[in-house]
């Protein structure tokens, strides 16, 4: 267990080292010249030439590789080009505001899914089920950005009843001490901010739960169905077990395992693929973080950001699969 | 004969709701079964057994599944009305049941002890220690080796013969009136089968747990069981004493049943086999269901279902040729 948890860290190394190549090329096959774009379309031939040399762009590609790869291994994921602050300092107040928000969103879409998935399976072709499969078709067809913005009209502009953008009431800034705000506000001791965090919260989770939730309910569902058929239930509800425990007990720990490894993908989609949530609902994440990255052709945010989200996601998934072995006693890996 | 019955089914009748309409898996069946007795349940695959246990549960899938009439007295008490919270108090403490698949029978995740704690716990208000102490003596019971162990282990750690003594330990942990094993010996080898049907013997007698053993194998029967139904596509064909029927079986299809016991001192070219076969249920409607392969076959069979004909002493046959008390002779 131990040796095999090691042994995926280790397989880590030639994985990022292989997205970073992947990355660092194609980024710089993107048109457009970093300094072209920080110093604005008058600039002189002679302040671009000037400030290309300064970022190191004249340098062959190799040569910038090296000093790129050489900086990540001493834990130096490189400096803004546009800020010229070290994105090691920039980026978590980013990450933070992303982690918190797909947090409460996966947390949001496991809930609902995986209760609506059982509850599915246990009364099949009930209305319920019906219900809620051809809500969850609806769940992950919509576009994201569409529902965003059809939220924030009915929630925000016609019923006024939550913020439409941002993460905190700016006129009463959180005091910030880990940039999670639902911790921060909680640390101050100033329950009416994190009721005001949590107001800020809900619009975007919703719209970022939507398509997750849809898939976990569906996938639990189908995995219910197939476990409730099996003879092992049938023992139990031969033993005068309530149906209930017989579902939540019984069937859901041998239904879960499917339902993990969509939880994992989703978490991972989630942080990287939040950038339309987060422009929409105006959410200073890493999404957007990197979205302007790009827009300034600043290649070290770039890079080092997509690096960053394909490590957390390839540790949670990591975790994903030692939860299996936690779940069940018949997976073994050597 | 009938004595005192733990288990009355009167004129039961469990029915399957298909696109084709209403299927009749149990067809007007009746039968009991004493205390403390052994009951065999024969007949081939898809001839109404385990529909006919499942009912007595009360766990037959529904929907498509519904017991649509007739009588399941338990102590008096008719099953088929009773409430979903009563049918949990009586599952796994007063009747209980073993499958045919020990291998999937128990549920993989969890352990032993949890699986057999947890049936203790549904029916009794018994501390930890208890109950802990009931599951390491029922496992002693039947036959388990390092009882204290193996509540640790889970069920992919056990052979198959030791998961259906769990099973069986489950089943008996409550002290149940009645035992329903659908198969409980088909999924195993020969040598395990002759162990664990031994047990449920002594079970039987140790604590006067009557028990309903649902099988296809005659050998299965002659070893353990006192009285026997013989079921055909979803009706009670012949019922009687075990002594009774394989000395005198009178139901053609009893007959060709023990007929196609391949007998050790006999050397025949060419095993004897009923022609033709089971009937798709629900396919019959009119006249005797056995009529198609019966060999002593006339008119009137094709046209009235025959009834439970008394023939003799605790013997019944559904067979015209029996209805004045005739025989059938080999």
């Amino acid at each position: 267990m131990l040796t095999y948890t090691i042994r995926r860290l280790l397989m880590l190394i030639p994985v990022l080292f292989g997205m970073t190549i992947v990355v660092f090329f194609i980024i710089r096959a993107i048109p457009g010249d970093p300094a072209q774009v920080i110093l604005g379309q008058q600039a002189t031939k002679e302040a671009m030439a000037q400030l290309t040399e300064k970022l190191g762009l004249n340098d062959p590609w190799y040569v910038q590789f090296f000093h790129y790869v050489k900086g990540l291994l001493s834990g130096d994921l490189g400096e803004s080009l546009r800020s010229s602050a070290p994105i090691k300092d920039e980026i978590w107040p980013y990450l933070a505001a992303t982690l918190e928000l797909s947090l409460v969103a996966m947390l949001i879409a496991i809930f609902i899914g995986v209760n609506a998935g059982i509850i599915s399976a246990w009364f099949q072709n009930s209305w319920f089920d019906y219900t809620a499969m051809i809500l969850a078709l609806i769940g992950i067809s919509i576009p994201v950005f569409w529902l965003g913005l059809m939220e924030q009209w009915a929630f925000s502009l016609e019923l006024g009843w939550l913020p439409s953008t941002g993460r905190e009431n700016v006129r009463d800034p959180v005091e910030v001490v880990t940039n999670l705000y639902l911790i921060d506000t909680l640390i101050a001791g100033r329950f009416d901010q994190f009721g005001e965090v949590i107001r800020h919260l809900i619009l975007p989770s919703l719209a970022l739960a939507t398509i997750p939730m849809a898939i976990i309910a569906r996938i639990t569902r189908s995995s219910m169905l197939e476990v409730m058929r099996s003879d092992y239930i049938r023992t139990a509800r031969a033993k005068g077990m309530r149906m209930f425990f017989v579902v939540y007990k019984h069937s859901l720990k041998n239904a879960v395992i499917p339902v993990l490894t969509v939880i994992g993908l989703q978490v991972g989609l989630l942080l990287g693929g939040a950038i339309l949530t987060e422009t929409i609902f105006g959410w200073p994440g890493i999404g957007r973080y990197i979205y302007e990255a790009i827009g300034f052709r600043d290649y070290p945010v770039i890079q080092s950001g997509i690096l960053i989200i394909a490590t957390i996601f390839i540790l949670i998934n990591l975790v994903v699969d030692l939860l299996y072995v936690a779940i069940d006693p018949r997976i073994k890996y050597n | 004969m009938k004595g005192e019955s733990v288990l009355e089914v009167k004129n039961l009748r469990t029915s399957f709701f298909t696109d084709d309409g209403e299927v009749a898996a149990v067809d007007d069946i009746d039968f009991y079964i004493n205390k403390g007795e052994i009951l065999g349940v024969v007949g081939e695959s898809g001839c109404g057994k385990s529909v006919t246990s499942l009912s007595i549960m009360g766990l037959v899938p529904s929907p498509p599944g519904k017991i649509v009439g007739g009588e399941i007295l338990y102590k008096g008490e008719d099953l088929t009305k009773a409430s979903e919270k009563r049918m949990r108090q009586i599952r796994g403490n007063d009747i209980t049941m073993i499958f045919q698949e020990p291998m999937t029978s128990l549920n993989p995740l969890f352990t032993i002890g949890n699986q057999i704690m947890e049936t203790i716990r549904l029916h009794n208000k018994w501390n930890k220690q208890q109950v802990k102490e009931r599951a390491i003596e029922i496992l002693q019971m039947v036959g388990l080796p390092r009882a204290e162990e193996l509540l640790n282990e889970y069920p992919h750690q056990l052979s198959g013969g030791m998961r259906q003594r769990v099973m069986i330990a489950m089943a008996m942990v409550c002290n149940p009136q009645l035992l329903i094993a659908d198969e409980p010996t088909t999924a195993l080898d020969v040598t395990i089968q002759a162990q664990i049907l031994k047990l449920m013997k002594k079970l039987n007698q140790d604590y006067q747990t009557a028990i309903m053993m649902i099988t296809h194998d005659l050998g299965v029967v002659a070893e353990v069981c006192q009285r026997i139904v013989v079921m055909y596509a979803g009706k009670v064909v012949e019922e009687g004493d075990i002594a009774t029927i394989y000395r005198n079986p009178k139901h053609p299809y009893t007959i060709g049943l023990i007929k196609s016991v391949p007998d050790m001192r006999k050397k025949v070219d060419r095993l004897y086999s009923i022609p033709g076969n089971v009937p798709k249920p629900g396919s019959i409607k009119d006249g005797c269901r056995f009529a198609a392969r019966c060999e002593h076959a006339f008119d009137r069979c094709f046209r009235e279902t025959p009834e439970l004909y008394q023939t003799g002493e605790g013997q019944k046959v559904r067979c015209f040729l029996h209805e004045q008390q005739g025989g059938v002779s080999e």
